[in-house]
């Protein structure tokens, strides 16, 4: 061993130690090798630098140093009184919160918006955490009884019958309708050219509205019968109750396989006679307070959340239309989609506020709120609808072919197998619309609704508050309020994105 | 014995099933009429309801409104226009002013876009921090919101007038807008224009002639010292022989206002700057897409044939990034378009603001204003996608060859 040790080539002393390499990691390496290496670098550096200095340090500036943070009205924010020049006046924003959140809400009916709030946020946090059971339940009490409660809640009001009523009230209305259309026919075919193809069409619809009517005595005569008992809702109730629950029974199997429809749509039945009777409205319910008090904060978030809610199933039903193979179908949701989305909103907003009015019977007005918000469903399901689209693209048509090789129909292909699998492919997409969404509810305040800008900009001209620096202060915290929701549902998507694309990852 | 494949039946009745009913056959063919009802029931609600409405007001349907005098002003015109003028005039006046701001809109937020895009990929780690605190910011608030602010906010806490902010003594900026010099055409203006014109095509001319050049013989031309001559010099020639094409006017003040020099309306001030800072951003995130969404490998491959960093990135690179962003672009420039139409909340006299806005008030047609309105922009969108989509087959085609 030891003649390796003083062989030739076996070196004797040690090497000289070699400067250490230069560090590419951390906060020095970064300053290094991104920041300043080299003269090009270096000046692009000092650009970014200079930037950041005049932008952030007046924003510091003007929202924490200069700052004004407690006073009564415009005196104590005026450069005069203070002494130095003065920067955010919070006191304006403390005066006016309730203005900004609530509009004119009367005070004592608030606590319906907050428990309106704590509800949303209840039954949305679980639906947003992946990990977390339940996910079609929590949907369905979300998208489609938290709407309905909400309404109660924030406007009030009873009701005065129940399924069985709104079913019969509506047949009748369509029914009146074709009739109505069929006797205009045949009174316009005393006077026409093609008199005698007018009054067969006339006379064939009048016939057929006829025989509406007869399908639907029975149903009309239940009605009556239930209106004319001492408790007319409950009794509507269990009228409804019994006949849904029958239905699904039969529906979902009959005595084999139907236990489980039947049991959850008892359910459902207990859960909404149980929010009947908490909320009282078979006994009028709460006060109504009317929209054109609601604002601020309010009507942003019921506009988007409206809009959310009700575009998803006008996108899904106009993507699958656009997919369909039937010529009209499939035509109709081409042209649909992009007329919605060929046009402004604010175009569609003017449209919905002083159009549709026009398109509906004289004797029936709609809140102008309600106005808007049709407006906004059917701009914002068209581009949903290309949303949806896109995600029924991704789908290898395998899919939908072995869902066929199994027998099942178009129905069962489509809810079972192709949109679980397209919606949650699109879900980044789907976030990214209500984001766009949330940020175009601002508009609505050009049509004289007050959402949370609208308020502000109806607070600027408060004499009481006006200083020179209250529009600034007014921007900083409504563009930190909708910063705060945007940026969060941007980052959600980006979660959710991250999560899906998982498996494509190494 | 007949060998021959026998021909199949020609099935027409299956194949008009086909066209009629689609997949479903006779069944799809049943749905499109109970479909066809409902849309004819409900046309005959919507007809019949606005007639009896339209009665009730009192207001005659029909677009023969378009004729009557308007009876207001608009602040900003591009065609001479008086109170006195038809409807059809302000229809007209209102579209060139949303075109007017739509065109000046795009060119700004084009350059603004590219050049944060550049920011967040440049290797510059604090330029690149700052690119995307400025895309987040812009795109997480509304644009609306956007718009006020620069109105309500900054113009309105400009100075009047008589104190207002001078741009290199040329331009000035108070809370009555921007005022700019104006140009006045001289005697040289048209030999000018004409110079400028010819000097145009010729360099492009030049242009085609040397890519022909190179793409066909393999031989390099140098023309940019002709191009430059026949850009700068040629009208430049005639400046001397002609005398100046137009000289500016200064604006001037006097007593509590500007006199001479052209007023730039700061409605319109603000709407550029919301419209263009706002479509920036997702310009921005447009360009930045596109140009990573080339493999560097491409970017190597240009570099191993010992082309330069610039010649890589002009014929290799950003030809193939183009594909990728000419088709969102486009659509952020018919974005832009269609929110120009905002312009009705600060009274910038567009074509929402003066036709579907003050005329409509004044006249009550509803149904005719707004479908003229919504009429302009559906054109406006579906000629744009026709043209994309000319394009894509071409990118597509060029693509397979």
């Amino acid at each position: 061993m030891s003649d390796v040790a003083t062989s030739a080539f076996v070196r004797q002393d040690l090497v000289a130690e070699r400067p250490a390499p230069v560090q590419t990691t951390g906060f020095i390496g970064v300053l290094r090798t991104r920041l300043f290496n080299s003269p090009t670098n270096i000046l692009l550096t000092i650009v970014g630098a200079l930037l950041l200095w005049f932008t952030i340090v007046p924003s510091v500036k003007f929202l924490m140093v200069d700052a004004v943070w407690t006073g009564k009205d415009r005196t104590a924010c005026l450069t005069e009184n203070v002494g130095f020049a003065v920067g955010a006046c919070w006191p304006y924003i403390q005066a006016k919160l309730p203005q900004l959140i609530y509009g004119f809400y009367p005070e004592a009916e608030r606590w319906r918006v907050n428990l309106t709030f704590v509800l949303a946020v209840v039954l949305l946090m679980p639906l947003l955490i992946p990990r977390l059971p339940a996910k079609s339940l929590n949907a369905g009490l979300f998208f489609i009884a938290f709407p309905v409660v909400a309404f109660f809640l924030l406007h009030g009001g009873g009701i005065k019958g129940f399924g069985l009523s709104w079913t019969v009230g509506l047949l009748q209305l369509f029914d009146e309708s074709i009739i109505g259309a069929g006797q205009a026919m045949l009174n316009l075919s005393k006077t026409s050219a093609v008199a005698p193809l007018l009054w067969a069409v006339g006379s064939l619809i009048v016939l057929v509205g006829t025989a509406i009517s007869w399908l639907i005595f029975p149903l009309v005569w239940l009605r009556d019968h239930v209106q004319r008992t001492g408790e007319p809702v409950w009794a509507d109730f269990a009228t409804t109750a019994v006949i849904v629950c029958w239905i699904a029974f039969l529906l979902g199997g009959g005595v084999r396989t139907g236990g489980r429809a039947l049991a959850s749509s008892i359910a459902t039945f207990i859960g909404i006679a149980i929010v009947i009777k908490l909320m009282g409205l078979d006994r009028g319910g709460l006060p109504i307070v009317s929209t054109n008090l609601w604002g601020g904060l309010l009507v942003t978030l019921v506009v988007s959340v409206t809009g959310i809610v009700t575009s998803l199933p006008i996108g899904i039903a106009l993507a699958l239309g656009r997919r369909s193979t039937i010529p009209l179908i499939r035509i109709f949701s081409i042209a649909f989609i992009e007329f919605w989305r060929g046009v402004p909103l604010i175009t569609v907003l003017f449209f919905a506020t002083y159009m549709l009015p026009l398109f509906l019977p004289g004797n029936f007005t709609v809140d102008g709120l309600v106005r808007a918000l049709i407006g906004i469903a059917l701009f914002t399901g068209a581009y949903q609808a290309e949303n949806v689209r896109g995600g029924l693209a991704a789908i290898p048509r395998g899919q939908g072919e072995a869902a066929a090789a199994l027998g099942l129909s178009w129905w069962k292909t489509t809810s079972l197998i192709v949109l679980p699998q397209a919606l949650r492919h699109v879900i980044p997409n789907l976030v990214n619309s209500f984001i766009s969404l949330f940020k175009d509810t601002s508009l609505v305040s050009i049509v004289a609704l007050f959402d949370l800008l609208g308020s502000l900009r109806a607070s600027f001209s408060d004499p009481k508050w006006s200083t020179p620096s209250t529009a600034f202060t007014g921007f900083a915290f409504a563009g930190i309020v909708y910063f705060i929701f945007c940026f969060g549902m941007s980052r959600y998507s980006l979660f959710v994105e991250h999560r899906l694309n998982a498996h494509r990852r190494t | 014995m007949s060998t021959e494949a026998r021909k199949p039946s020609p099935q027409i009745a299956l194949k008009v099933r086909r066209v009629l009913g689609g997949k479903a056959g006779w069944n799809g063919i049943a749905v499109q009429f109970a479909f066809a009802a409902i849309l004819g029931w409900i046309g005959y609600e919507i007809v019949s309801n606005a007639r009896a409405n339209l009665e009730n007001q009192h207001i005659a349907a029909g677009f023969g409104f378009l004729r009557n005098n308007a009876g207001f002003d608009v602040n900003q015109t591009l065609i001479s226009y008086t109170g006195s003028d038809t409807f059809l005039r302000v229809f007209v006046v209102g579209l060139l002013n949303t075109l007017v701001v739509s065109v000046v809109g795009i060119v700004f937020a084009t350059v603004i876009g590219f050049i944060v895009a550049l920011c967040r990929l440049s290797p510059n780690w604090l330029l690149s921090r700052v690119g995307e605190i400025y895309v987040e910011i812009i795109r997480n608030l509304p644009l609306l919101f956007q718009i006020l602010f620069w109105y309500l906010a900054v113009l309105a806490a400009l100075p009047n007038p008589r104190q207002s902010i001078s741009l290199l003594g040329i331009a000035f900026l108070s809370n009555r807008g921007l005022v700019v010099p104006s140009p006045i055409g001289q005697s040289g203006l048209e030999p000018f224009l004409a110079m400028l014109a010819l000097g145009f095509v010729a360099a492009l001319a030049l242009r085609i002639h040397a890519r022909r050049a190179l793409f066909q013989e393999g031989r390099m031309i140098r023309i940019w010292p002709y191009v430059l001559g026949l850009l700068f010099g040629l009208p430049l020639a005639t400046i001397l022989v002609f005398g100046l094409p137009f000289t500016f006017e200064l604006p001037q003040l006097k007593g509590f206002n500007f006199a001479g020099g052209s007023r730039i309306i700061p409605e319109f001030v603000a709407l550029t700057l919301a419209l263009s800072t706002y479509t920036a951003a997702f310009i921005a995130e447009i360009v930045r897409a596109g140009i990573l969404s080339v493999h560097k490998g491409q970017m190597e491959a240009g570099s191993s044939l010992g082309l330069s960093r610039g010649t890589t990135l002009r014929l290799i690179v950003v030809p193939q990034a183009m594909r990728v962003i000419v088709p969102p672009l486009t659509n952020q420039y018919l974005n832009l378009t269609k929110n120009s139409s905002l312009a009705v909340a600060i009274g910038y006299p567009d074509l929402v603001s003066v036709f579907a806005g003050t005329s409509l008030s004044q006249t009550g047609q509803a149904i005719e204003i707004i479908a003229m309105t919504m009429g302009v922009y559906l054109l406006i969108s579906l000629v744009t996608s026709a043209i994309m989509s000319v394009y894509g087959w071409r990118v597509s085609r060029s693509l397979d060859a």
